[in-house]
This record gives C-alpha cells, sequence and structure tokens, in this order.
C-alpha cells in the first residue's frame, strides 16, 4: 500500500476500523503464542538445533492458524461443507449452523445497540440498557405466558409488552435527570442491579413463576408468542423472524436519526443543550423522551432475545456474560452509534462469541480470547491517534468523533 | 528585534492560505496586520509562531534565517504570541501561571511563589502591566487575564509580540489601556504585530499598516489614512461605514417591558425596574460597558432567563416567562450575545443551523419527516443572498470562520417571519465587509416596519443604527436619548453620570 492510499486511512472511519479490527487479531495471535504451552516450548528450545526457528514458527502458525480457522469456521461456515451442500444438496443444516448461530446472536444485540446509540447521539450514556432489557424481558414473559390469543394478535402484545417494559425503565432515569438533575450514569447503573433483583422476584414470587416449581423459573411463552425459527421448526437452524424485527429496528434508527423532526430535536440536544433550548426545544421534554425510546428499543432486545431463543426466563436472565445491556455499550462505541456501524459491531461480536465456542472446543484456546479481541478492536477504535502512529499515518489532526461525554458533562 | 518575512506561502490541500507574504517588522514598531475575516492573517501569525510551517519562504531574525519546528522554537529566539482565546489554567494565581512551565524552585523542587511573584512585579513595574500577582485568573476581568498573557509572553523574554485580535474581547476602556500598554512596549524596544480589522484601532496606535487580502499583500499603507481609505483597501471596493437611514412611520409599540426584573446566576438583582418600548419601525439601541444587565435582559426577553418580576409584551401578547418555543412563535428573532454557546452547534451542517429553530416546521418538516429538500434550498438561498463564505452548504458551521458564523444566525433569524428582532452585539468580530452589511439588514428590517433592539459596547454602532438610545447602567436604563446628543453625553451616562 503506498503512502497517500494508508494516508487516506486517518479519514475513512471505516478504514480505522478495519485496521484496529487487524491489530485486534495480531495482538490475539500475541496472546495464544503467550499463552499455548506447545508454541512456548517449541520457542524455549530455540537454540537446541539450527532448525529450531523455523520449527518454532512452524508450530506457532500451526496454533494460531488453527485458532483463527475454528473462529472463522465456527462463526461463518466451513468453505468445503459450502462446496459440498452446493454440489450436492445436501447436510445444508449443517453447514448453515453457524451462519445462523451468529445471525442469533446480533438480533438482540443490533436492536439493544441501537436503543444505546440513539441516547448516546443526544448526549446520554445510556448504562441502564441491561436492565431495560431484561424489564422487556419480564413484560413480554407476562403477556406472552399468561395471556391466550392467536399469533396475530399475540405475538405483537407479547413484543410491545418488551417495549413498554423498557420505557419504564427508561423513564425512571428520565425523570430523575430531568426533574431532579440526577446523572444518568449512576441512577441507570444502578438500576441494572435493582431490576436483576426484581426479575429474581418476579420468577419466584408471582404468578409468573412456573406452576409446580420451586426455582426462579418462568412459565414458558405460549406457542403463539414465539418469534418462531425462520426456516421452520424442523430446520435444526436458530435463526428466528426476530431478525425482521432487528432490521425494521435499523431502518428505524436511519430515519429518526437522519430524516425525523424529533431526531434533529435529539442531536442538537447532543451537540449543544444551549442552542437546543435557545432556538426552542424543550431540553426536558427531550431527555425523558430518548430515555423511553433507547429504554423501549433495549426493552424490545429484551423480549426478542426471550421469544426467539429462551422462550422463558429465569433469575439468570441477561445476567453475566449474557448481558447484551452491556454488550450493546461497547458494539455503539464500535459503530460510531450509527445504523450501519451497528449492523456491522454487532455481527462482529456475535461472531467472535459464536466463534470462540468452536475454537475452545477444536484447539482448546479459551473463549476468553475472543473476549480479548473484542476488547481489544474496542480500545483502538476509541483512539484513533493511536491507530495512526502505529501504522505512520500522517494523517490531519480529524480524528473520529465518539459522540460520547465525560462523567461531569 | 528586527523581523522579516520573505515570500512566505502557506497551502491547505488546494487552498492557499498565504500567497508570498513578505513584511518586515522594525524594532520597537507597532506593525498592524489588517484584513477581512478569513484574509490569512491568523494563518500567517501561526507560521511566524511556528505553530504551522510555510511551504515556501525564509523568516529573518536580525538577518539570520531561522526555521522553528514548533512555538518552542519560536519563544526561545524572542517571539511571543497572545492568542484570541486565552491559554490560562482559570484556578491557578497570576504568579503561577506566568512561571508555569518555567517555575523558580526552592530545594526539593518546591515552588517559590515568592520569586514567582516578585518577577511579575518587576515586568509589571518595567512595563505599566498592572496586575496582582497573586490573585485568581478565573476571577480577573477579560481585560486582566489578557495582561496576564501579555506578561506571561515577556517573561520569556519576547522581543517580538503577536497579538492576534486583542481586542475583540475587550470593553472601550479596556482597549484604550491595552493601546497604552502597546505604546509602552514599543517605547522599551519591544515590536509588536497586532492583528486586528477594526479601523479606529489602527489608526491610534499603529505606525506601519500592512493589509492582507485573500493571502496576499495588497498594500502598506500609513496610519494617516482615513478610515474610508483603510476600510478600502481592506475589502477592495469602497465600502460605506456610516448607515445609511431613511425616515421611517413609527408605529405602534411592538416589545413593551413593564418594571423588569432578572437576577442573574448567583441571585444577585442585575436587572431591577426596567420598562422599555420598542415600536414599529424603531431601531433601539442599548448602550452600556459590558456586565451592566444587558446579556441578562435579552436572555429574559428570549425566554433563556426567568423573569423575576414584571411583563414582557410581544406584539400584544404576554411573553413574560414564556418558554423559548412560544416566544419564538410569537414573532421574536433573536441574535445571542455568544453564538457559538447558543447560538450555533458546531457540529452540524451550515444547512441544519440555518433551520435549527424552524426545523420542524413547515416548508422545513411535514408530520414527522424533516423535508430536507425545502432545508437545502433554503441553505443554497440565504447563502447567496447573505454572503456566507463556506466550501458547501453541508459544511460544519465550526469550519467557518467568527464572521460567517454571525451571518448564518442573522440570515437564519432574519429569514423567519418575525415582529421584533433583538440582537446582542450583533457584529462582533466581524469586519466592515460583512458589517456594513449586517447594519443594511438590521435597517431594511427596520424599514419594513418590525421593532428593533440592539445591544452594543460599540459607542459607534450604537450611535450609527440606533434611532433611540436606551443607556444601561448598573442594572438599570438610565436614560433613553436620541443619538443625536453625541458621544460625550452618551458615554457619560454609561459611566453612571446620569445619576
Amino acid at each position: 500500500m503506498n503512502r497517500t492510499s494508508l494516508r487516506r486511512i486517518g479519514e475513512s472511519p471505516s478504514l480505522l476500523t478495519f485496521f484496529a479490527l487487524l491489530l485486534g487479531f495480531l495482538i490475539g495471535a500475541v496472546v495464544i503464542i503467550a499463552t499455548t504451552a506447545p508454541v512456548l516450548n517449541a520457542w524455549r528450545q530455540l537454540f537446541s538445533s539450527p532448525t529450531a526457528v523455523l520449527h518454532a514458527l512452524n508450530v506457532t502458525f500451526d496454533n494460531v492458524g488453527a485458532a483463527y480457522r475454528a473462529l472463522f469456521v465456527g462463526s461463518i461456515g466451513n468453505p468445503s461443507s459450502f462446496a459440498h451442500s452446493l454440489a450436492t444438496g445436501q447436510s445444508w443444516t449443517a453447514t448453515l449452523t453457524p451462519l445462523s448461530e451468529t445471525l442469533t446472536y446480533a438480533t438482540p444485540l443490533v436492536i439493544a445497540s441501537m436503543g444505546v446509540a440513539l441516547a448516546f447521539q443526544t448526549g446520554i450514556f445510556n448504562i441502564g440498557a441491561n436492565g431495560q432489557a431484561i424489564l422487556g424481558g419480564i413484560g413480554g414473559a407476562w403477556i406472552g405466558s399468561m395471556m391466550h390469543a392467536p399469533m396475530i394478535i399475540h405475538l405483537p402484545l407479547t413484543l410491545l409488552a418488551g417495549v413498554a417494559g423498557g420505557v419504564l425503565g427508561g423513564l425512571i432515569p428520565g425523570i430523575l435527570k430531568s426533574f431532579a438533575g440526577a446523572h444518568e450514569v449512576i441512577v441507570t447503573l444502578m438500576l441494572n442491579y435493582v431490576i436483576a433483583f426484581f426479575l429474581v422476584y418476579v420468577v419466584q414470587s408471582t404468578p409468573l413463576q412456573q406452576p409446580g416449581q420451586a426455582n426462579d423459573i418462568s412459565r414458558t411463552l405460549d406457542h403463539s408468542a414465539l418469534l418462531l425459527p425462520l426456516f421452520g421448526a424442523g430446520s435444526g437452524l436458530r435463526v428466528s423472524y426476530g431478525v425482521f424485527v432487528a432490521a425494521g429496528v435499523v431502518a428505524f434508527g436511519w430515519w429518526f436519526l437522519n430524516r425525523s423532526t424529533l431526531g434533529f430535536a435529539f442531536r442538537v440536544t447532543g451537540a449543544n443543550p444551549n442552542a437546543a433550548r435557545a432556538a426552542g426545544f424543550n431540553p426536558k421534554r427531550i431527555i425523558i423522551l430518548v430515555f423511553m425510546i433507547s429504554g423501549g428499543l433495549a426493552g424490545l432486545a429484551g423480549v426478542v432475545q426471550l421469544a426467539s431463543t429462551n422462550y422463558f426466563i429465569d433469575g439468570g436472565f441477561l445476567i453475566g456474560s449474557a448481558g447484551i445491556g452491556f454488550t450493546a455499550i461497547t458494539v455503539s462505541l464500535l459503530g460510531r452509534n450509527k445504523p450501519a456501524g451497528i449492523v456491522w459491531g454487532s455481527l462482529l461480536f456475535a461472531a467472535l462469541g459464536v466463534g470462540g465456542r468452536t475454537m475452545q472446543a477444536r484447539t482448546g484456546i479459551p473463549l476468553d480470547l475472543a473476549l480479548i479481541i473484542q476488547s481489544i478492536v474496542v480500545l483502538f477504535v476509541a483512539s484513533p491517534v493511536l491507530v495512526k502512529e502505529i501504522f505512520r499515518l500522517r494523517a490531519k489532526a480529524q480524528t473520529v468523533q465518539l459522540a460520547t461525554k465525560g462523567w461531569s458533562q | 528585534m528586527r523581523v522579516e518575512l520573505r515570500g512566505i506561502t502557506k497551502r491547505f490541500g488546494s487552498f492557499t492560505a498565504n500567497d508570498a507574504i513578505s513584511l518586515t517588522v522594525e524594532p520597537g514598531q507597532i506593525h498592524c496586520l489588517l484584513g477581512e475575516n478569513g484574509a490569512g492573517k491568523s494563518t500567517l501569525m501561526n507560521v511566524v509562531f511556528g505553530l504551522l510551517h510555510a511551504d515556501e519562504g525564509e523568516i529573518l531574525i536580525n538577518g539570520e534565517s531561522v526555521a522553528f519546528s514548533n512555538s518552542g522554537d519560536a519563544v526561545r529566539k524572542g517571539i511571543g504570541m497572545v492568542h484570541q482565546h486565552f491559554m490560562l489554567v482559570p484556578v491557578f494565581t497570576v504568579a503561577e501561571n506566568v512561571v508555569l512551565g518555567f517555575e523558580p524552585t526552592k530545594s526539593l523542587g518546591r515552588l517559590d511563589a515568592k520569586a514567582a511573584a516578585d518577577q511579575i512585579r518587576t515586568l509589571s513595574a518595567r512595563f505599566g502591566l498592572d496586575v496582582d500577582p497573586d490573585a485568581v485568573v478565573e476571577n480577573l476581568p477579560v481585560g486582566l487575564q489578557q495582561r496576564v498573557e501579555i506578561i506571561k509572553a515577556l517573561s520569556h523574554d519576547a522581543e517580538l509580540l503577536i497579538l492576534d485580535e486583542p481586542t475583540a474581547v475587550l470593553t472601550p476602556q479596556e482597549i484604550d489601556a491595552l493601546m497604552d500598554i502597546m505604546r509602552s512596549l514599543a517605547a522599551a524596544g519591544k515590536s509588536i504585530l497586532f492583528i486586528t480589522h477594526k479601523l479606529k484601532e489602527v489608526r491610534a496606535v499603529a505606525d506601519v499598516i500592512t493589509v492582507i487580502r485573500q493571502g496576499r499583500v495588497v498594500d502598506t499603507v500609513s496610519p494617516s489614512l482615513s478610515e474610508g481609505e483603510l476600510a478600502t483597501a481592506m475589502v477592495g471596493r469602497s465600502v460605506s461605514l456610516t448607515v445609511e437611514k431613511e425616515d421611517v412611520v413609527v408605529g405602534a409599540a411592538v416589545l413593551e417591558l413593564r418594571n423588569v426584573t432578572v437576577r442573574d446566576d448567583r441571585g444577585v438583582a442585575v436587572v431591577t425596574n426596567v420598562s422599555l418600548d420598542v415600536r414599529e419601525g424603531q431601531i433601539m439601541a442599548i448602550a452600556g460597558v459590558q456586565g451592566n444587565g444587558q446579556t441578562e435582559l435579552v436572555e429574559a426577553i428570549a425566554g433563556l432567563r426567568h423573569v423575576e418580576s414584571g411583563t414582557i409584551t410581544l406584539g400584544g401578547r404576554d411573553i413574560t416567562n414564556a418558554s423559548p418555543r412560544q416566544i419564538l412563535d410569537a414573532g421574536l428573532g433573536h441574535v445571542p450575545e455568544d453564538r457559538q454557546r447558543d447560538g450555533l452547534v458546531l457540529s452540524l451542517s451550515v444547512a441544519d443551523n440555518l433551520v435549527l429553530n424552524a426545523a420542524a416546521k413547515a416548508p422545513f418538516a411535514k408530520g414527522w419527516n424533516r423535508r430536507l429538500a425545502a432545508v437545502r434550498d433554503n441553505a443554497t438561498a440565504l447563502v447567496e443572498r447573505f454572503d456566507v463564505r463556506t466550501t458547501g452548504i453541508d459544511a460544519e458551521v465550526g469550519s467557518l470562520s467568527g464572521g460567517n458564523q454571525q451571518k448564518v444566525i442573522v440570515a437564519r433569524e432574519l429569514s423567519r417571519d418575525i415582529t421584533c428582532f433583538i440582537a446582542a452585539q450583533p457584529t462582533r468580530g466581524l469586519d466592515v465587509g460583512s458589517i456594513e452589511y449586517v447594519h443594511s439588514q438590521i435597517v431594511a428590517e427596520r424599514n419594513s416596519g418590525r421593532g428593533v433592539v440592539i445591544v452594543s459596547s460599540e459607542l459607534d454602532e450604537v450611535l450609527a443604527l440606533g434611532d433611540q438610545v436606551a443607556v444601561m447602567f448598573a442594572g438599570t436604563i438610565v436614560d433613553v436619548v436620541s443619538p443625536d446628543v453625541g458621544r460625550e453625553a452618551i458615554g457619560l451616562l454609561m459611566a453612571g453620570g446620569g445619576q
């Protein structure tokens, strides 16, 4: 690559992201080398024989290659299986399972990330998306399992109940910030814990609990409330009609930010609250609306996860490593709060998560490596100057603006 | 110190900001660089100060060619720069700010506060720069903060001082004080490069004037030229410095203030019992030294500040403590004093900023949808009509020069359907060409029968535009007079002489 095209990278966010990705995998390779015993041993014997270097390099490439191959095969698929299926028309399920899994994980993530991104664009940190998603799951579980109706009524109502749960979860920090000046980071962060405990209460001490069960587990959703597998229950592929919900959310997000009057008000308020006020926007009203919409989308993410994958909720719903509301914050940073960026970011995170499991199974390299790569990519995306320095990009000082502010805005 | 620039050329991509500029500053000389907004003055100064690298040309100090790779090199060669926006730490004292980076220390690296303060007293005494070394910078008025910047430059033994639009932020009294300081510095042998577009100041202090237009030196003139001649040299065409106003029949009152009292953020009543009528076809100029309540009064009218007591009526509608939206809808056009804080969203495009307070209304929106075609058409028309210099309507407003940013706000407010136009410091930071245009637009508003309120700390502007002059002092309107009473009478009222 010559110098001018390198220089252009500093000005193009997507190229910058590509380089961040490259660095993520390079550093991931270093981690593999440093933590995999056969590779380390090969390097330890560097001076034992004249060909030891070649041997060590060989072992390194074998291990790193195997790990990344497994990551790819596990998340996208095996090219030879594709060829086989195309040629024979057989074993499509096995061939498409990795892609189907990646899409399944990406679906709720896209929705939640869009919600977080809308808030970011307005200058608001919604760290509470996970709690709002849990409330969405509770709302959806309630309507989806306690009410009975034909699918054409039941499914929309279930999804709406999820949205309503999220809106409710967003209203609390929205009203507190708007009328009491409470900082949304503190409120939303803490509410996540409150909601996590509320979830345990709901699935253990209310009629939502599975009858005859003493555990913290809810009733199962009616079939009429489910987002069914796209290719039928017998297909063996989990990817569901939820992808259409996600696509709708992305379209909505794009329209909202770029074409709607309210989205314009959001962006103006986010970029300059003083000018927004002078231009006649009501910041209090806007803050509450932002939280309602952001929370509503998080709630939708929760209910989509429920209706497409889990089918019931328990005390661990979206808790810990399943916390899509937290991943969504990272994804919206990675996607620069833009709808297209969020789609790619979600797919990447889902692919690393899904492929990581295959990698662990096949090569013994722990799933945590996927997490390391995710984190490094985000780190580099958040520090474009660093990437430019590493690749010696002498671009102008223009950097990518993340639409976020510090704690003390 | 003798500083000579030879053929300095600086390009940004295909745009040539400085085109073979040559000039010489003699020791003890106040050399003025005069030019419009965006003429390339600041670029040139950044080259001299080592912040930018010239593509061609050289800089000679006392006949010796020098090359600066950063501003530290320039400082070591005896060049000091006072930026338009100060580079001070607000919570530090004057002494701490001045010695920052070059702290005198006692044993174990402790700051020798006394030595620092003494250093400043010495400098203060030598050049007549009176300032308390122990005062905390954030508590000082702007004029004194600027003085701290000058002391800071002098403490590094600057022989050439670059002052970048130093008067833009100062009150008339502070400007006079700065002029005195410049003269005493020149008398002590320091060279000064003074960047400005204000003709009065140029004539008052400059020894030599270099006029820059579109990146080129167009003329080197003497300060004995008249303001009109200087303006012509700067803009490249003859500029009218006086405002032509035809007689207009004054109609009914559109904006009525009755016993308005307003408190500032600390709860102090800064506007007390103000009553004022602004009529159709009338320009009411509010004169006063900055900080006498004008800012808060305008904010109260625009709905941005709570009215403690009294009433404000716009076109017969009571707008006391109404929301900014209601007041805008009632027909108020408002140009805020701090344009970057209240008037614009710097990260949004010119087109978006031109509809900032009308984006949700027809023709710029239909239902929930924005109509971007209408927004773009509006922007194209306004950019053309108000001569906004921009690379395009999609450019971020933050990339425009200050004067052009102001034009965007004025264009937006005047393009709305308004009954009363209120502008705080409408021409602050604008060059004469732009001022002429903004003034003519303000007068056109008046002629078409709208009520106009101008708040300005520039006495010339007040006298040129005002049909009536309301003088504010300590939160009250001390008198409403005709501009014909003259500068002295109004100046006296501004200083509180009317009470």
